[in-house]
């Protein structure tokens, strides 16, 4: 079933005077449990297309429907309520209250959706031994380290167990190993039959998808399935 | 309604959170919100005492009381020439007034005078000697410390007696009873055969009970000036308040009768009452009250303004907090409610605390002004600060909910 489905999508700014076609005419489809990587140079409209993807924006013209809504007609509260409910988002920043401890930012989308207190802290605490940050949760982003941080960002993003996740340049700001140990991260949710989409413009990181769409001046230049040089597990064996 | 209460409840949280988070800050802007408070109560109950007090000295004139004088008191409608040139009222006439008058309880003719009283060595200047009958008595709601009023022999035959005024017998006999003691008034003895208890306060001056002498009218008229100089004033007492103004249509009748006035002649005494007087005292604290108030609402507004001004640098601080809860599901409601509310707990501390100030400062004005810090007080302190919260917090907290997630996310 697909979760996403975008037809003929455009994205228009109004810079001054001028019109800037960040999308010019996209479609795609994304399915349950697919592991997708977007890729593109900047300027490429990437970015853009993942705040759509993300509901954070609306198209100015075409179809979004996820999961049978029509989100290119979503009101700002209609759009929160999918943003808290459906998608996990997980950023190049990390993007963490600073002054929040792990456990309160893993607690804050639950918060959002009227979750209990006492429920909401056992799932707080469930997706931070989860990523394996049990012992950290009342530190502050502060006292982590960066990929220590991008974790609790992942916590945060499953907290909610989402329809999709959104990872936007997960590891730009992580050295080579903790942008391999977070990406082996992706790897275990996805193999728990998470559905992930990637935005970045590193090819190796890319190739820990399934699927590659690259995106070119605002259209789909490509988008191809991933040849794995290793196999990798076999879906049934998580789902 | 259970979701919002909840939505409350982590709004509260989190302002607690970010108010913690920023405390030389919050600090500083709650003191604008004290001085505010603080002034706007303690301005109120000041001015609820400096209403207390008139209130108080006026009842002791009585509010069922009329005084038929030559003088007008309280209205300034007749030129004072005019009131000066009417013929004084008489002793005669108040005996003829009261053969007619059948409405009133009591009425009774007063003069005053001002005179040195004397205890052994102990002299007490210019002291409010009132002249009068027996039946003033019973015009008053005086009450006695000590023995009584003079009664109707001693008053006709014009014995010297004299009751004295609480503060007047304090001052006299600082220590000891005053009652059957000898005082020299103008030289003359007078033998004290009552002392009234406290009554009014110091609005009244020298009208207040406490600071008078009273003795028989004829002895004022025998030793400390003439009759015919002075005019006398008629106290009438009606029997409650809704008398009053029949009361006052028959003196007005009895004394034209008196005076001989012709149908087409003005009158030429005139009927006082307190109203008159609580009239002026009411149009003098109402333009206090609304002075006093609008110019302490500018320290509150002030501080208000405090408030806004830091509530918008706290947005635009925040701009990227604000990016991420909308990012992870934050509603644009849940974020304007986020920030009045931190704007409203700023302001009900401030409240708090200003109110706090404001009852010990009450207690050092309370020894001028009897006065408490009323409920209502209080009630205003609650009031003035949540709505002080609302209104400066929502502008800054407007701009915060109406923030793009996109372009707050981008933002460092």
């Amino acid at each position: 079933m697909n979760i996403i489905t975008i037809e003929h999508v455009a994205k228009v700014y109004e810079v001054g005077a001028e019109e800037v076609h960040a999308l010019r005419d996209v479609s795609l489809k994304i399915d349950k449990n697919e592991y997708v990587a977007i890729m593109g140079p900047s300027g490429s409209g990437k970015s853009t297309l993942m705040n759509i993807l993300g509901c954070l924006d609306t198209p100015t013209r075409g179809l979004y429907n996820f999961k049978g809504h029509n989100v290119s007609e979503m009101n700002d509260n209609e759009l929160a309520k999918i943003r808290n409910k459906e998608i996990g988002f997980v950023f190049q920043t990390f993007n963490l209250l600073p002054r929040s401890d792990a456990l309160h930012n893993v607690e804050l989308p639950l918060i959002y959706a009227g979750v209990p207190a006492s429920e909401r802290k056992e799932r707080a605490i469930l997706a931070l031994e989860n990523v394996g940050l049990a012992d950290r949760m009342h530190h502050k982003p502060n006292e982590l380290s960066g990929g220590q941080r991008q974790r609790v960002a992942v916590a945060r993003a499953l907290v909610t167990r989402p329809s999709i996740i959104l990872a936007d340049e997960p590891t730009g700001n992580l050295d080579t190993k903790t942008g391999e140990d977070i990406m082996s991260l992706f790897n275990d949710i996805y193999q728990q039959g998470n559905t992930i989409i990637l935005v970045t413009h590193e090819e190796y990181i890319a190739e820990h998808a399934e699927r590659i769409i690259r995106i070119r001046d605002g259209l789909i230049e490509r988008d191809e399935n991933v040849i794995k040089r290793v196999i990798p597990k076999k879906k049934e064996e998580v789902a | 309604m259970k979701n919002y209460l909840f939505e409350l409840k982590e709004g509260l949280l989190i302002s607690l959170r970010a108010i913690r988070a920023n405390k030389i800050r919050s600090v500083l802007t709650t003191l604008g919100i004290v001085i505010g408070v603080t002034s706007v109560v303690l301005m109120s109950t000041a001015i609820k005492g400096i209403d207390n007090v008139f209130q108080k000295g006026v009842s002791s004139l009585g509010s069922d009381n009329l005084y038929i004088d030559k003088w007008e008191w309280f209205n300034n409608d007749i030129p004072w020439w005019e009131l000066r040139n009417r013929r004084n009222l008489t002793l005669e006439d108040y005996r003829r007034y009261s053969e007619s008058a059948k409405l009133p309880i009591a009425a009774a003719p007063t003069v005053w005078s001002i005179q040195k009283i004397k205890h052994k060595n102990t002299t007490l200047e210019a002291i409010f000697i009132t002249g009068t009958t027996n039946d003033y008595i019973r015009t008053t709601n005086l009450t006695f410390d000590e023995g009584r009023f003079f009664n109707e022999i001693e008053s006709r035959g014009g014995r010297n007696v004299v009751v004295l005024g609480n503060t007047v017998a304090k001052n006299l006999f600082p220590h000891r009873h005053a009652l059957s003691e000898d005082i020299k008034i103008k030289g003359q003895k007078f033998k004290v055969v009552g002392v009234l208890s406290e009554q009014g306060s110091w609005v009244m001056g020298s009208f207040n009970p406490d600071n008078q002498v009273f003795i028989p009218i004829q002895n004022v008229f025998k030793y400390l000036q003439s009759q015919s100089f002075r005019s006398i004033t008629i106290n009438v007492r009606a029997p409650n308040t809704q008398m009053i103004e029949p009361v006052k249509e028959e003196a007005i009748g009895i004394m034209r009768r008196v005076r001989g006035l012709k149908y087409s002649e003005a009158n030429d005494f005139s009927i006082n009452q307190q109203e008159g007087l609580l009239n002026n005292i009411n149009q003098t604290i109402g333009v206090i009250q609304i002075a006093g108030l609008f110019i302490t609402s500018l320290a509150l507004f002030v501080g208000a303004i405090g408030i806004m001004n830091i509530m918008f640098v706290s947005v635009k601080e925040r701009t990227k907090e604000i990016g991420i809860r909308k990012a992870i599901g934050a509603k644009k409601r849940t974020i304007l409610s986020q920030f009045i509310t931190e704007a409203v707990i700023i302001c009900l501390l401030g409240g708090l605390v200003g109110f706090l100030l404001a009852l010990i400062l009450s207690m050092i004005v309370n020894q001028f002004l009897p006065t408490s810090v009323q409920v209502d007080a209080v009630i205003l302190a609650v009031i003035i600060s949540l709505i002080t919260g609302v209104v400066s917090g929502f502008a800054p907290a407007y701009t915060a909910s109406k923030l793009d997630p996109v372009e707050a996310l981008r933002y460092e």
